[in-house]
């Protein structure tokens, strides 16, 4: 990437760059387990309900659980973001 | 050329004090924590007067004992017990639930706009008070036998004690206060952003001085996302006050009753 760059970029001009690209891939790397994290959770708790319909209140707080704790990784990931562009 | 200007993150966030400066400034984020506390202590005192003339329920008082119903049905029975030790807390579980839900639900308020639990400050404290509220429970419950219950998983093998201990101190006593202020604030955050961003969107496409007359009616695009984005907060507004409580719900009575 930086090869391929036609001007030579000063030091601040660098350190923005790299920042903004530091960013784009925080978010966009640490979004990618909790997604698949929550398509686990979700799925699996609409089977046991769909199995099971008389434990769905159960089912459902433990889901909203489990989801809360898949998601808190995607959310560091968006507060680092944040730290990075605009901090 | 970039068309649209985001606004820096300080101008959507960070208030202008009404009164007072540095680190005692009232500001907006005050004044809403302040209504939101004073609202959720008038209804339950209001309703609580009310229980004392009649017992039978109507208006204010019929949502406060729906709302405690579903706190100790939901929350408190079904993530710490039911001795009496563990419903003591609905009262605490309760105010905390009105409070994170009043505070975030002024996202989606008009002229209010602003969840208050999007600046760190608020979620930062309420998890401070239930990081401490679950180590002293399980310190005042089991003594000082609760520190092995936190810290060594049962059914472990002795020889990987020495990799269980130190995660098991580090997710318990570090991660559990990060991790419960950090969820709520940067959902909210997000959600805030969201917001701002596409009716910054719709602010620009329908003011925009252009000549190419057909990108004004494009506004709509913004605007329909717009309110379609409030839709979801709404859940989420909900969602995450409900999620709050619960883990702290969860924390208490797994500090109290580590057996279970």
């Amino acid at each position: 990437m930086l090869v391929l760059a036609q001007v030579k970029a000063s030091g601040a001009e660098l350190k923005v760059a790299m920042s903004a690209l530091g960013a784009g891939f925080a978010y966009g790397l640490a979004a990618i387990g909790p997604g698949i994290g929550i398509g686990i959770v979700v799925g699996n708790a609409v089977q046991a309900m769909a199995r099971q319909p008389e434990a769905a209140g159960l089912v459902r707080t433990t889901m909203f659980l489990g989801i809360a704790f898949t998601e808190a990784l995607a959310l560091i990931g968006f507060v680092v973001f944040i730290l990075l562009k605009f901090a | 050329m970039l068309g649209l200007v985001f606004p820096p993150l300080d101008e959507i966030l960070r208030w202008k004090p009404f009164f007072g400066h540095g680190d005692l400034a009232f500001n907006k984020i005050g004044l809403i924590a302040f209504l939101a506390a004073a609202t959720t202590l008038v209804i339950f005192f209001a309703a609580g007067a009310k229980a004392k003339k009649s017992m039978v329920p109507t208006g204010v008082q019929n949502m406060a004992e729906m709302s405690v119903d579903f706190v100790r049905e939901q929350i408190v029975l079904q993530a710490m017990g039911e001795h009496s030790e563990d419903l003591a807390w609905t009262g605490y579980l309760l105010v905390l639930f009105f409070f994170v839900l009043f505070c975030n639900s002024t996202e989606v308020i008009p002229f209010l706009q602003m969840p208050a639990t999007s600046r760190m400050g608020i979620p930062l404290f309420l998890a401070l008070i239930s990081w401490f509220a679950f180590i002293f429970m399980g310190f005042k419950k089991n003594g000082f036998h609760y520190i092995k219950e936190a810290i060594v998983p049962p059914g472990v093998p002795v020889a990987l004690l020495f990799l269980a201990v130190p995660i098991e101190i580090i997710s318990t006593f570090l991660v559990r206060p990060f991790s419960l202020a950090v969820r709520l604030f940067a959902n909210m955050l997000a959600g805030h952003l969201l917001l701002v961003t596409f009716s910054v969107m719709g602010h620009d496409l329908l003011l925009a001085k252009t000549k190419q007359i057909f990108l004004i009616p494009m506004t709509v695009l913004p605007f329909v996302l717009f309110i379609l984005i409030t839709i979801f907060e709404v859940l989420v507004i909900a969602l995450q006050a409900y999620i709050f409580t619960i883990l702290t719900a969860v924390y208490l009575g797994g500090a109290m009753h580590p057996e279970q």
